[in-house]
């Protein structure tokens, strides 16, 4: 698998949407902590961009990728290597050279700013952290996609779906749910309805941990109570890994049963 | 060497192999023929493991090929249709190859033997379909595994190439390989095959010899008796 993961990655380093992606990001961060001085609201902005754009790249690369290197994937599956290593193998170089992006791009101006000695650096690394986290998910969650469908415009239909439903249309639902709702008590519904969505839970786990819940109201402070606590992060950063570790054990179940 | 036992394999409604039986215990050539779609590439891809088989066995040099992966070090494969990524360099691509199975291999011969000297710095987008096939040729042969399997393997090639690929295949068998062929190029499989298999509706329909299938059909060339052997019935 190593073998693969390696000339995936190299692959994609030698890409050059690998490096516009990482541009992007270290410009963004120079931009926000340069000219706004105020590290804490940085970390705010950084996270509403994070929140949508990182599972969008995400999932439109790993299609992308998945779609374009069918042909090497064919190659590989007539040399003795397992399955389930190609497949592995392809996915972490893709996963892993997003999230290399995201964590240099982010790092470097974050580093240069003298992060280390401010008291940020906790709200900052969970902002990498759960970046990682939704990279790592979406981009399983779409070579979930691309495999299951041979038709790429399908797919690629598919994968876009996902990520609107996940990023929109799931907030959507979630805050009707909310108003119809309204007579009921609806802490532990809306505790886990966040669960179930790793775009919701990395947000809420990132605005609790910035002290700025007092905005929320009620609810608010129920979910202080719960994600505020060692044990929260604990149970959340447990469902972020429940959300990486299940795509990727489909992803390979999926390429053991899979005709090529 | 090869063993299938009562192979079933359908695609969606279709079904492509039903049935089938075929054991191959010695070595030489042996062309898999058969109209179109009667399933000579998924016989293969299911002997390679690509194509999972719905029922039935395949074994390859008495090994269960069922979730496993290190028999096919022993199996050289040239598919139909050479697609490779395209943002490689064809010297990488053989580097790649090379690394992954972990063999001595024999590169350097072939490149001279094809030609494929002042290709190698090029990336494989820009080759054409013949020069890719050779590239395709190269990655196949330069192991030294006992059993050979080649897809088309004269598709996009020039006469001057065409034959080269038969010495070469000729000279494979003289070092006692397995070497099963699919093809359409009925002079080809004529020149180079030992034992003919007939593919009809996902089953065995004929093997034996190309004197044996000739004097079954009552034809005197290949090429007729191959067309004539569907309208044969099977036990005449």
């Amino acid at each position: 698998m190593l073998k693969i993961l390696k000339y995936s990655f190299y692959d994609l380093i030698r890409s050059r949407w690998s490096y516009v992606y990482f541009l992007f990001y270290l410009l963004l961060g120079f931009v926000l902590l340069f000219l706004n001085n105020d590290v804490s609201k940085a970390v705010i902005t950084l996270m509403n961009i994070i929140i949508v754009l990182v599972p969008l790249i995400g999932t439109i690369f790993g299609v992308m990728y998945y779609y374009n290197s069918k042909e090497f994937i064919e190659l590989l599956l007539a040399q003795p290597i397992k399955r389930s290593s190609i497949f592995l193998g392809q996915y972490l170089g893709v996963a892993g050279s997003l999230t290399l992006s995201l964590v240099l791009g982010l790092g470097i101006p974050f580093v240069l700013y003298g992060l280390f000695k401010s008291d940020a650096i906790f709200d900052f690394s969970l902002l990498l952290v759960t970046g990682a986290f939704l990279t790592l998910i979406f981009t399983a969650l779409s070579f979930n996609i691309a495999l299951s469908n041979e038709n790429k415009i399908k797919g690629f239909g598919y994968a876009v779906l996902l990520w609107l439903f996940m990023a929109v249309i799931y907030d959507g639902l979630f805050l009707m749910s909310l108003i119809i709702f309204k007579e009921y008590p609806l802490d532990t519904f809306s505790l886990v309805a966040t669960m179930f969505n790793p775009i919701d839970l990395s947000r809420t786990l990132i605005l609790l941990k910035l002290d700025i819940s007092a905005l929320l109201g009620y609810t608010g402070a129920v979910f202080k109570q719960f994600f505020g606590t060692d044990k929260g992060l604990f149970i959340s950063i447990f469902m972020l890994v429940l959300w990486t570790v299940i795509p990727i054990w489909r992803l390979s179940y999926k390429a053991k049963r899979q005709d090529f | 060497m090869i063993q299938v036992e009562n192979l079933y394999k359908k695609f969606g409604k279709n079904e492509v192999l039903s049935g089938l039986n075929l054991t191959i215990d010695k070595g030489g050539i042996f062309a898999v023929l058969g109209p179109n779609g009667s399933g000579k590439t998924t016989l293969i891809k299911s002997i390679l493991g690509m194509v999972v088989p719905n029922k039935g066995d395949v074994s390859v040099s008495g090994i269960a090929i069922k979730k496993n992966w290190k028999y096919r070090q022993e199996i050289d494969y040239l598919p139909q249709i050479a697609n490779f990524p395209g943002n490689l360099k064809v010297k990488e691509l053989i580097r790649m190859i090379k690394d992954i199975r972990q063999r001595p291999s024999d590169e350097q011969t072939l490149i001279e033997l094809f030609k494929l000297d002042s290709f190698l710095d090029k990336k494989l987008s820009t080759l054409s379909g013949g020069t890719r096939q050779k590239v395709n040729i190269v990655l196949a042969f330069m192991f030294d595994c006992p059993l050979l399997i080649l897809d088309e393997p004269t598709t996009g090639l020039d006469p001057a190439s065409l034959i080269r690929l038969k010495e070469l295949i000729k000279k494979e068998k003289a070092n006692g390989k397995t070497i099963l062929i699919t093809s359409h190029i009925m002079q080809f499989v004529a020149e180079v095959a030992d034992e003919i298999i007939y593919l009809l509706e996902g089953k065995i329909y004929f093997k034996g010899s190309i004197e044996q299938l000739k004097k079954k059909t009552d034809q005197t060339d290949l090429e007729h008796a191959i067309a004539a052997i569907a309208t044969t019935p099977a036990n005449a």
